[in-house]
């Protein structure tokens, strides 16, 4: 029941000692980059300056910003001889934070994400359907090389067409999944559009449902029409990806593999560290990564750590479900997207208002956004015609920011309501 | 003749209207005509009134869009074939019509057709050219009592 038993079930003050023994080799290989060489100077800190884990809250924190600002080459601290792979995070905001790996930082994820699978009760017998997009996005690859490596026969499916992942699962007995909620939700109406009863007429059993924030009533629903287990997964492409965090059997909170990351939960605020069991924003350390070592990383992500130990046995800390974010960050179909990157399309477009909404909303099984504009007054010369074009290239504009098509309404100025000090830019009207 | 339309951008929603012509009663600015242009959850509300720049002004100060715009107020015979006329004409000389409505005056053999075209002057001096009588917006301020037509 164990991907690797010693590891696993390590009792605690081990662990932590493997922890500080591997942060101390991080800020050695992280101060040859030019980012931390600079950084961890400034700060007055060094590879001898951890000698227990709460040390980690001496070090300087690290951002999506930095990461973006020093990118593509600042947090490099291996030659590029060494790189063979990079990633990117979905979704685009300016710059965006490109991620790269060395052989060793491959095989370590796909170390932690074949952990992760064979926790569930994936064996070298099943038949994977990867049903996610491949590419710079992470997870498809990193659940990939995880189900290979567990020995898994893997149908890289990638995303969509739903007809066609039906047939594969069928004609090759598909017994684990890997899919976005919304899109398995999504997928149960074709299932019965088809007439084809996922319970009798597949073979799954496990599914892995993440890179989406979803709730635990969703997964219950997921879970009753497909008669498969469905085990949420946390990661995030600066982390490596999925496999950071995974839920085990017991299906209660998301072990994090605390070998390969430090993690703290700190207030939002203040940043001073929380104890277990208070929600706050996640910030993780890389333990084991070579190519580009990230310290002190702030996820945006808010959770708590569920206190106590874990029935399953294993003695990493469990972290809760994402409960949301410390920015504006939104998830719509499994991609990212700020809202600044559409107030910064929109912005530019003469005709558009003061003011402006964006609206989430889910409609059977599909999300939708419905982005409600301003019109300037300036710009009317009472033609709607002319609406309908800046209408048309409002949608045009934005699809090329955010890869999505949103539906976008013009309304009259001044008729959105207005934030104190900052304007109230969403409403996500998404429950279960 | 040019003439000038009142024009309100509003959201396709209930009230929106009443909203205005609240308004407008208000300012007791009367009404010649109306029309409405919709694309799916906003339009454009259009008007024909005997004080466009009053009219305007009321509906600015309400914090309403409003523009006023140019459009011809082509006088027609009230009679089979009378439209017709005009919009062969209008072909014929490849002026696109954005938007049209009409409105019969009262107690005469007449009628106001209010195009909006793509190319207003023009438009303008091809009516002129072939005895197509439009009226100004003084002249269609001045119709109430209908003595304009029994000239
Ligand atoms: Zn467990």
């Amino acid at each position: 029941m164990y991907w690797e038993k010693e590891i696993e079930t390590m009792d605690r003050t081990a662990l932590e000692r493997m922890q500080v023994e591997r942060l101390t080799q991080t800020l050695e290989r992280a101060s040859r980059s030019p980012y931390y060489a600079e950084r961890l100077k400034a700060a007055g800190a060094d590879a001898l300056s951890v000698r227990t884990v709460a040390d980690v809250a001496k070090l300087p924190l690290t951002t999506k910003d930095d990461l973006r600002e020093h990118s593509p080459y600042g947090f490099l601290a291996v030659e590029r001889d060494e790189l063979i792979r990079m990633h990117s995070s979905s979704g685009t905001t300016g710059r965006a934070t490109v991620i790269f790996h060395t052989a060793g930082d491959i095989a370590a994820w796909t170390n932690i994400v074949a952990r992760s699978m064979y926790m569930t009760g994936m064996r070298r017998s099943d038949v994977f359907q990867n049903m996610m997009t491949y590419g710079l996005f992470t997870g498809g690859l990193g659940f990939h090389y995880g189900a290979e490596k567990i020995g898994a026969l893997v149908i890289p499916a990638g995303a969509g067409n739903s007809k066609r992942q039906i047939q594969l699962m069928r004609d090759f007995a598909t017994t684990v999944i890997h899919i976005i909620p919304s899109y398995v939700l999504h997928l149960s109406t074709v299932f019965e559009e088809l007439g084809v009863d996922p319970r009798r007429d597949t073979q799954v059993k496990i599914a892995f449902i993440g890179a989406e924030p979803h709730s635990e009533k969703m997964r219950q629903k997921i879970e009753a029409f497909y008669g498969f287990k469905a085990f949420n997964s946390y990661g995030l492409s600066e982390m490596n990806g999925p496999g950071v965090a995974f839920e085990c059997p017991e299906q209660n909170g998301m072990h994090l593999w605390e070998d390969n990351y430090i993690l703290e939960i700190v207030d939002p605020d203040t940043l001073k560290p929380l104890p277990d069991g208070e929600e706050g924003e996640m910030v993780l350390t890389t333990l084991l990564r070579e190519g580009m070592p990230i310290v002190r990383y702030r996820t945006k992500d808010l959770t708590r750590v569920i206190p106590g130990p874990c029935p399953c046995g294993r003695t990493h800390r469990r972290i809760d479900r994402i409960k949301g974010r410390t920015d504006d960050m939104l998830i719509l179909k499994g991609v990212n997207i700020f809202p600044i990157q559409i107030e910064k399309k929109l912005m530019d477009i003469p005709g558009v208002g003061q003011n402006f909404l964006i609206v989430l909303d889910r409609e059977g099984y599909n999300d939708h956004m419905t982005v409600k504009v301003e019109v300037n007054r300036e710009f009317f010369l009472g033609d709607l015609k002319q609406l309908e074009g800046l209408r048309r290239r409002i949608v045009e504009d934005l699809k090329s920011a955010i890869l999505i098509t949103p539906k976008v309404d013009l309304v009259e100025p001044g008729s959105l309501p207005k934030g104190e000090g900052k304007a109230v830019r969403v409403v996500d009207n998404r429950k279960d | 003749m040019i003439a000038q339309q009142i024009s309100i951008f509003a959201e396709n929603k209930p009230g929106r209207l009443a909203a205005v012509t609240r308004i407008l009663a208000a300012e007791k600015i009367n009404i010649r005509a109306t029309n409405i242009t919709t694309a799916d959850t906003f339009g454009v509300i259009n008007f024909i009134v005997d004080d466009p720049r009053r009219a305007a002004k009321a509906l600015t100060q309400a914090g309403m869009t409003v523009q006023l715009r140019d459009v011809l107020a082509v006088l027609l015979e009230d009679k089979p074939g009378g439209l017709d006329r005009l919009t062969q004409l209008l072909a014929r000389e490849a002026v696109n019509i954005n938007n049209a409505y009409g409105f019969v005056l009262e107690g005469s053999k007449k009628a106001v057709f209010v195009v909006d075209v793509d190319q207003m002057d023009k438009t303008d001096e091809l009516l002129r050219k072939h005895g197509i009588q439009t009226l100004d917006t003084e002249a269609l301020s001045a119709i109430e009592p209908f003595h304009y037509l029994n000239y």
